[in-house]
């Protein structure tokens, strides 16, 4: 009897530990604990060994005085501040660099892809000794060129050239005038906004309208009138409550007014004419991925060249374009932590720069500054992937 | 198969992770046979290279006296040049076994892992400006553009200064000493700011050193010392008393060129140092005949003081506060016993 039982529970046992499916798990469990305690036993190996050395392991210094100043600032920030409002500036300053330099680049990309299909054979050219010229130097020298080559040799402050409209331009960048907005300011703030929607709605109407009748409204006059001229029109009415401060020269530099950094302006145009030259390709390669056929198709139907673009090519090749545009926009917002070498102060710089140094908390200030470009990265990449959705051919 | 694959994983993962016990650094260096040296990349007197790529500088014959101290050998050393920025967290992370980087001794910086030993040059942090911008004190320098380095205590003492005197100011601050300086030669600053010593030294590296002057004001005190990690007392004295050693060395006469003939010195002070009497060695852990070496090998601190920073070198800084406590300035040795 005992015999047979034995014979009978073996198979079970065996068939159990040779099963395939129960073994794959087992060893995803292993390997998942080994990987779990050896990231346990990192991390407090780390602080161990960082209590032992007497290295701060605590975020204490988030409230703490900074006692630095930063000389580009979005939001209000002196000596005074903590380190914690150290940080917000430096992430409003990437954030500055990055959302411009998105915008800038976009516009720049997509004019020199167009340009590089040209029919004009100067324009094309053009184009491609842009796009060879940009992508294949390192950024880094890019950048330094831009700062050192192009900006600093413009003269000093009392010597600045005069554009028009009260604006200077010298080697401590450029000087404009800003806009004080005084009592009833807000009414002209409003009809600016009145005047937007309202056009929106106009255009909305005048497409519902065009498609009924086939007629078409005098659009551009129209908004023009609401967006430009309302506010105008109040601004006349209430006496202009918005002036504007001239900027004036006083001692070293000039008071009063607006002044954008020579270190923004490098940043900005340097990351921008770079990354441009990737998607100028990205866009040319978008747009030859359309058959010859469709626009052949819409010739034939009888399309304008400029309707064939918009409405059949375009739509296509942003399909092919937008993934490697996401690609190319990430690398813009992680590159702009090269503002370190030319001193714009990034959050690279004024965190992982100078609070690491002054707080000595190397570890924690590092794993914020990853996780910030972590979360900007994803939250880019996950909009994009979003407009992809959108843009995507949908399955038949 | 695939089972002892992973026994030998989970073994390795485990033996990884047990901590490893730290041998003290005056052991890791004497079986490494090097001394890791941090030091400052591109500051004349202080740590640059020379024309044929070798360290030079007050610093960099820090290193070499402790390398002699501990090594027997002051070649027997390897240099880590760090930015400003860097310094710190290389002296934490082990990657030196010693920071010698014209590194200001602050409060903050003592409780961050790190201590200070003897301060081996007083200094104070002043400004560079064009004589042309016809400032004669740094209190006209209201609404100037300065450059500074970020991640120093200059960078904090600047801010101090301009509020203590309620004046404004635009800070563009650069990782490197190298841009730094580039940005105000350049136009982008009305100032450079950085410790007086470093002033002196970057005016010389400018195009026309006699266009810019350095205003009278020293606005801070920057006690520079070389650095170790905290936790390990021995490593500390040694670092501490090779400084010592040398100052000592100025104050009795002993230089390099006749520490031999010290040697049969009658004096009991002289005998001590050199280790012809007493143990002052061993109780660091280092051989008797340590300040011997140190001592015909890089020579006394007036020797160092004088070919790094002194008459003996471009820079020509007077030894003021850095003069022997005999002789009115504030450098003092322990007594050797």
């Amino acid at each position: 009897m005992a015999d047979t039982a034995v014979r009978t529970n073996r198979p079970a046992m065996g068939s159990w530990i040779y099963d395939p499916k129960v073994r794959a798990v087992v060893y995803q469990l292993v390997l998942v604990g080994i990987v779990a305690s050896l990231i346990y036993e990192a991390a407090t190996n780390a602080l161990s060994a960082m209590a032992r050395l007497r290295i701060p392991t605590t975020f204490d210094f988030w409230t703490q005085v900074s006692g630095f100043d930063i000389n580009q600032t979005l939001i209000p920030y002196t000596h005074a501040s903590t380190y914690g409002q150290a940080f917000w500036v430096g992430l409003c300053n990437t954030l500055l660099v990055g959302v411009l330099g998105i915008v800038l680049t976009t516009i720049v990309g997509f004019t020199v892809g167009i340009a590089r299909l040209s029919t004009n054979w100067i324009v094309a050219k053009l184009a491609l000794v842009y796009v060879e010229t940009l992508r294949n130097v390192p950024l880094l020298l890019q950048l330094l060129f831009w700062y050192n080559a192009v900006l600093k040799p413009l003269p000093a402050p009392r010597q600045s050239f005069q554009l028009p409209g009260g604006i200077f331009l010298n080697n401590r960048g450029l000087v404009l005038p800003s806009p004080q907005f005084g009592a009833g300011s807000e009414l002209i703030g409003f009809a600016l906004l009145f005047g937007v929607a309202a056009s929106i709605g106009l255009f909305v109407w005048a497409k519902r309208r065009q498609k009924r009748t086939g007629q078409q409204a005098p659009l551009v006059p129209l908004t023009l009138l609401l967006i430009v001229g309302l506010p105008l029109a109040i601004d006349l009415v209430l006496g202009h409550p918005v002036t504007f401060d001239i900027p004036q020269l006083k001692g070293f530099n000039f008071t009063g007014g607006k002044q954008v950094f020579p270190e923004f302006v490098a940043l900005l145009l340097g990351l921008s004419v770079y990354t441009a030259s990737f998607i100028a390709e990205i866009v040319r390669a978008g747009v030859q991925s359309v058959a010859r056929g469709q626009s052949e198709a819409a010739q034939a139907l009888g399309l304008a060249p400029g309707r064939i673009r918009s409405l059949v090519i375009v739509p296509q090749s942003l399909r092919v374009i937008i993934p490697p545009l996401t690609n190319q926009y990430l690398n813009l917002i992680k590159n702009s932590s090269l503002a370190v070498f030319i001193g714009y102060p990034d959050l690279v710089q004024v965190f992982a720069g100078t609070v690491l140094n002054q707080t000595g908390a190397a570890v924690q200030v590092m794993a914020i500054t990853m996780a910030v470009y972590l979360v900007i990265s994803l939250v880019t990449s996950s909009a994009m992937n979003l407009y992809n959705s959108r843009m995507a051919r949908a399955e038949r | 198969m695939k089972t002892a694959l992973f026994a030998s994983l989970v073994a390795a993962a485990l033996s990884a992770t047990v901590s490893v016990a730290s041998a003290g650094t005056l052991d890791t260096v004497k079986q490494k046979g090097t001394l890791t040296c941090g030091v400052n990349p591109a500051l004349a007197g202080f740590g640059i290279p020379d024309d044929k790529g070798n360290f030079t500088g007050l610093d960099v014959d820090f290193c070499h006296a402790v390398a002699a101290a501990v090594l027997g050998d002051a070649t027997k050393v390897k240099y880590i040049a760090l930015n400003a920025t860097d310094r710190f967290t290389a002296l934490q992370s082990s990657e030196i076994d010693l920071l010698a980087r014209n590194s200001t001794w602050t409060s903050s910086r003592d409780s961050q892992g790190m201590l200070f030993g003897p301060v081996n040059f007083y200094d104070g942090q002043g400004f560079l400006v064009r004589k042309k911008l016809g400032v004669a004190s740094a209190k006209d320098l209201n609404g100037a553009a300065v450059c500074v380095q970020q991640g120093t205590t200059t960078e904090l003492n600047l801010a101090d200064y301009f509020r203590t005197n309620g004046m404004k100011y635009d800070s563009v601050a650069f990782k490197g000493e190298d841009e730094t300086l580039k940005a105000y030669e350049s136009g982008r600053c009305d100032a450079f700011t950085t410790d007086s010593s470093g002033l002196y030294a970057e005016r010389l590296r400018l195009v026309n050193p006699d266009d810019h002057i350095v205003l009278p004001e020293i606005i801070s005190k920057e006690p520079l010392s070389p650095a170790v990690r905290q936790g390990d007392d021995q490593w500390f004295n040694i670092v501490r008393w090779t400084q010592y050693a040398m100052v000592t060395a100025e104050e009795l006469g002993v230089t390099s060129k006749n520490v031999d003939e010290m040697m049969k010195s009658e004096n009991p002070d002289i005998r001590r140092l050199l280790g012809v009497e007493g143990e002052a060695g061993k109780g660091l852990g280092l051989n008797g005949n340590w300040a011997y070496i140190l001592l015909k090998q890089v020579g006394n601190y007036g020797e160092v003081f004088d070919r790094n920073v002194g008459d003996g070198s471009p820079l020509k800084i007077k030894r003021g506060l850095n003069a022997l406590w005999s002789k009115g300035g504030l450098q003092y040795a322990p007594p050797i016993r």
